[in-house]
């Protein structure tokens, strides 16, 4: 999708997060020069054209007692993914859900989710219970716990900085 | 974190609306007024507990490209393999899982055609093969983690 100069500029202006005031859409208008009104219809247009999800907050799992974080990969049947993916991103303690290509031999995994707890434990009976409520027994898994995180920053590519998921979710 | 924090952040989750005063619904929903509600706010970044507070991106519509890669790496190379990788400002995040491939990174590339180049010079510099998986299809998350 084509940016204008505006949507850029816009980005560019809120890519660090909004400053903590409030009238933030006000002062993002000062910096730029331009008006509340303009800010405020630029980023309700960015939201629509789906260039920004939302305005929100990265919240640090780990950081908040969230200490475990396993990413359930799933071999799932082509003509079922989408029910499946549907499915499981509804759980309450799934924070992402992709599908991705398999890249076989080694890899036969389509459908990529990530479970947060507070223990590995806890995670592992989560997990249980969303295969007994929706019939998951037969579809091939595994359960990949981390065990360290090397860079958390929010990363930043090119003039943008990239959301850094529901954190501490390698995912992309 | 309080009782209140806790209740801040689920509301954040949802996303803050775009009108001229966000933070009034969210004040008067927690029953403390704006003011508090910008200091919260400020001290969860300053403690690290949220790392970011403002517009989440859709890289691929924004036309750039977001990937997993996965690496088999040597347990004694591990750390410098993760140096290696760390130091493209393409990478985003990178953890340390247990299997087989034990290394998982995301390249976020403002460009797609950008992308192969900085999997290649990884794999180059690292001499490990990497599984590039960038997301196909978005399941959509709702509000998530009641703390």
């Amino acid at each position: 999708m084509e940016l204008s100069d505006t949507d850029r500029a816009l980005i560019a202006a809120v890519q660090d997060g909004l400053p903590l005031v409030a009238h933030p859409y006000a002062e993002v208008a000062r910096q730029l020069g331009t008006s509340e009104a303009d800010v405020m219809a630029g980023i309700a247009s960015l939201l629509e054209r789906g260039l920004i999800k939302r305005m929100g907050v990265v919240v640090r799992h780990r950081a908040l007692g969230y200490r475990a974080n396993a990413m359930v990969v799933w071999n799932v049947p082509d003509e079922n993914i989408e029910q499946i993916g549907r499915l499981l991103s509804g759980e309450t303690y799934v924070t992402l859900c992709y599908q991705r290509p398999r890249r076989l031999p080694h890899w036969p995994y389509n459908l990529f989710c990530m479970i947060h707890g507070r223990s590995r434990a806890s995670v592992r009976r989560c997990l249980e219970t969303m295969i007994e409520a929706h019939g998951l027994h037969g579809i091939e898994h595994e359960v990949l716990f981390s065990t360290r995180a090397f860079k958390q920053c929010g990363a930043r590519y090119g003039k943008f900085a990239m959301p850094q998921e529901p954190a501490g979710s390698a995912h992309g | 974190m309080d009782e209140i924090d806790r209740e801040l952040v689920n509301v954040l989750q949802d996303g803050l609306a775009v009108c001229r005063r966000p933070f009034d619904d969210i004040a008067a929903r927690l029953g403390i007024d704006v003011s508090e509600v910008l200091g919260r706010i400020q001290k969860l970044l300053d403690s690290r507990m949220l790392s970011r507070f403002g517009p989440m991106y859709n890289a691929e519509q924004m036309g750039g490209c977001l990937s997993l890669c996965a690496m088999q790496v040597d347990a004694e190379r591990f750390d410098a393999v993760a140096e290696l990788v760390n130091a493209h400002p393409e990478v985003a995040h990178n953890y340390e899982r247990e299997h087989v491939l034990n290394m998982w990174f995301v390249v976020a590339t403002e460009l797609p055609e950008q992308h192969a180049r900085v999997v290649g010079m990884i794999e180059r510099e690292c001499g490990c093969k990497v599984y590039d998986m960038p997301r196909q299809q978005e399941y959509f998350i709702g509000l998530k983690l009641a703390l």
